[in-house]
């Protein structure tokens, strides 16, 4: 099937036949009920207790929350990167694959449902899988890239290892076909990264790409890893807190190109942030998150107009506003994150929570109500 | 530059600052011999009224953080003029305007009794290795002033008014969360009653809820104790919501400086205008005009010639490849170093 939206991002002519499907409502990852824990010296941390949510293809879905909520556990999850000690201990992660090269025993390009939790860390197909067809960017640009390398190589790593070029292309009129495919050569994969650092707006691409990281400046080596993760022409994209450390006028270039490779390509965002401006502007669904659970899921326009939960409440009043000034005090969520070795009975939120009703909330756990179309939260309150 | 400053109608003043510049050199070879300069502080003039909070804002780099630690010294500046109203200085104990770059170093140390600061980094701005206690006693015991007993009083009642108890005085640093370690570090600014505090970015490394409860201590602190802020962020959002007037710096040099409705409802300088714009907005249904500067920040050991924004300004003319505009008061209180800040129409939010 030829999507001509799709970006033309190669040199060479010859372009693998996209097997992506048109439809761009159909379920690319499926979390269901997924635990993550920590087994720590003095205990076991729940970083993930429970989450369900899915990602469509080119939609973007935003997880926010405070720091150590448990969100960037998520995406590494999803790829299968939690850091020991940590393990996935129940619940799966359904990824709906879409072949994109035909498979070596000739069977069809028909989706192929991996669930990634069964997977083994470190086998052949999670690592196809693992920044070929979901690529990660990381919110440390400094540390994200190796300092004795070129941005070239760290393009050409990616390029490399997960694009192949069609080595023959049989009769032009009739379906395409394709018998073989070979790794793309060195010059091409320096062809296709001065292609991608032109993509992503960095000036003087060709002599960019054998720029070290430390030649360039933090805008700039975010860019970097956005296209080494784009090089790849993944289905989605994890994008963990990636203009955190940036300023707001390199943030707003940043989003412009992410929003514009969204559109061309068709591809999925998992956008993880605490900021909710950025997230307001980007995201079609977000999914709330408070001490590992997912607390309320809704689309974005019923989020930030119509929240549910007391803490999506609380935490849209505690941002400050741009805008005339109102001299009025931040709303202000009290307390502190409580400790996650002991968390508090009941819901985890009761104690800082301004609709607490005792007897309640910190005996019974809430759970996951629907409370309108598209539209869950975690809370007693709506609880019959 | 530095008369028009001073002509301009200001009373209250507690800081002012004039023409400073803090150049560090960039050295090369085995001599050590200056290649070049980072101009990392160029020409910034502002003032700080009494009770009030001057923000200061910028993109990474810019210089506010140089610019905020060379007034107190601890860069010591390249040339300008730094005047505070200070108290423990005058014979009398009458405030008097002393010039801190002419002070020697027994009245430095003196003056900064009366200028204290919050740093960025909640962790690494307090000792690992010393209590709670100890690190809100220090600046007493550095200026002779502690005595048994009753400073440990005003040690509670600090730790009391940042929202701590006492019983965390015996308690070290890394016992406590990145918003308490950051309260701590605003209890041992206010040990010594300063009359200016210097926020270095105090609550850009915080998560949002903890953020509001910081800005909200903040507030409150200056009310209680007739405090002046300087504060330094980067985050628009916040420092308006703070601040009663704002500077902008753009590379070493304040481009625009006004109080805080009137610098976001009508900003006169194209930098301003198109920082504005960027801050995204915490609501789906904005629909924003983003102007989207091209380029990164001017490279401060070299920067470009006149205006230094001019290679990423939407309004660029000819004359402000060539000459640097002046730092002007356009308005009443409103000051702005831009040619054409007349009769450009720009948006504010």
């Amino acid at each position: 099937m030829e999507n001509p939206s799709q970006p033309a991002a190669t040199a060479t002519a010859d372009q693998p036949t996209d097997a992506r499907p048109a439809d761009a409502q159909q379920t690319l990852i499926e979390v269901r009920d997924l635990k993550v824990e920590f087994n720590i010296r003095g205990g076991v941390v729940k970083a993930v207790d429970g989450l369900t949510f899915d990602i469509k293809r080119g939609q973007t879905v935003g997880i926010i929350g405070e720091s150590g909520c448990g969100k960037s556990v998520t995406a590494r999850a999803i790829l299968r990167m939690v850091p020991k000690p940590g393990k996935i201990t129940g619940g799966e992660i359904l990824y709906y694959r879409y072949s994109r090269y035909p498979r070596k025993d000739g069977k069809s390009q028909d989706i192929e449902v991996i669930d990634m939790t069964k997977l083994d860390p470190d086998g052949e197909l999670v690592r196809q899988i693992r920044g070929g067809e979901i690529a990660m960017i990381f919110q440390e640009p400094m540390s994200s890239l190796t300092p004795v390398y070129t941005a070239g190589t760290h393009l050409n790593e990616a390029i490399t290892l997960h694009r192949l070029i069609p080595l023959k292309r049989l009769g032009d009129q009739m379906v395409e076909k394709i018998v073989e495919y070979r790794r793309v050569t060195k010059e091409e994969a320096r062809e296709i990264a001065i292609q991608m650092l032109r993509r992503v707006g960095i000036p003087k691409p060709e002599q960019r790409v054998d720029s070290y990281p430390h030649q360039l400046s933090g805008g700039q080596r975010q860019r970097v890893m956005i296209a080494i993760a784009l090089s790849t022409e993944p289905y989605m994209l994890i994008a963990d807190e990636p203009t955190t450390a940036l300023d707001v006028s390199i943030e707003a270039q940043i989003l412009d190109i992410m929003r514009e490779l969204q559109q061309t390509a068709n591809m999925a965002i998992m956008f993880i942030t605490h900021n909710l401006g950025v997230i307001a502007s980007m995201a079609d669904e977000i999914v709330v998150m408070y001490m590992g659970k997912q607390v309320e899921r809704a689309k974005v326009v019923d989020l930030f107009y119509n929240p549910k939960h007391p803490y999506t409440q609380a935490l849209l009043q505690s941002v400050p506003k741009l805008g005339p000034k109102t001299g009025a005090r931040l709303a202000s969520i009290e307390g502190m994150v409580p400790d996650p070795l002991h968390l508090p009975s009941g819901c985890v939120f009761h104690p800082r929570c301004p609709a607490f009703m005792p007897g309640k909330c910190d005996k019974l756990i809430p759970q996951w109500n629907k409370v309108g179309e598209n539209h869950w939260a975690r809370c007693l309150l709506y609880e019959e | 530059m530095t008369d028009s400053l001073q002509n301009g109608k200001k009373d209250n003043i507690l800081l002012e600052v004039n023409g400073l510049k803090k150049y560090f050199p960039i050295q090369k070879g085995l001599l050590r011999k200056v290649v070049g300069y980072v101009k990392a502080v160029d020409d910034v003039s502002l003032y700080v009224r009494e009770g009030e909070t001057l923000g200061l804002v910028g993109e990474s780099g810019c210089g506010k953080t140089t610019a905020s630690r060379s007034i107190i010294r601890l860069y010591e500046p390249t040339a300008g003029q730094v005047l505070f109203k200070s108290r423990v200085l005058s014979p009398d104990g009458r405030p008097r305007m002393v010039n801190l770059l002419e002070l020697n170093r027994e009245q430095m140390t003196k003056v900064r009794e009366e200028i204290a600061m919050i740093f960025q980094d909640p962790i690494n701005s307090l000792n690992p290795r010393m209590t709670v206690a100890d690190i809100i006693a220090e600046p007493m015991v550095i200026h002779g002033k502690y005595q048994k007993g009753r400073s440990e009083e005003i040690i509670i009642s600090l730790l009391e008014r940042v929202g701590l108890r006492a019983d965390h005085l015996r308690r070290y640093p890394h016992e406590f969360s990145g918003g308490q370690r950051q309260r701590i570090g605003i209890a041992r600014a206010l040990a010594l009653n300063p009359r200016l505090v210097l926020c270095d970015e105090p609550v850009s490394a915080l998560d949002v809820s903890i953020q509001a409860q910081t800005l909200n201590l903040l507030q409150d602190l200056q009310k209680d104790f007739n405090l002046s802020y300087l504060f330094v962020a980067h985050d628009l959002s916040v420092v308006q919501h703070i601040s009663d007037r704002i500077a902008v710096m753009y590379v070493g040099k304040v481009v625009e400086m006004a109080s805080s409705e009137e610098l976001y409802a009508n900003p006169l300088h194209p930098y301003t205008e198109a920082l504005l714009s960027a801050v995204p907005k915490p609501d789906p249904l904005y629909k924003s005009e983003r102007i989207i500067m091209q380029g990164d920040v001017a490279d401060p050991s070299n920067p470009p010639s006149g205006c230094y924004f001019h290679p990423r300004c939407r309004y660029v003319i000819d004359r402000c490849k060539t000459e640097a505009p002046a730092f002007r008061e356009v308005k009443p209180d409103h000051w702005v170093a831009c040619h054409r800040a007349e009769e450009l129409q720009l948006k504010g939010i």
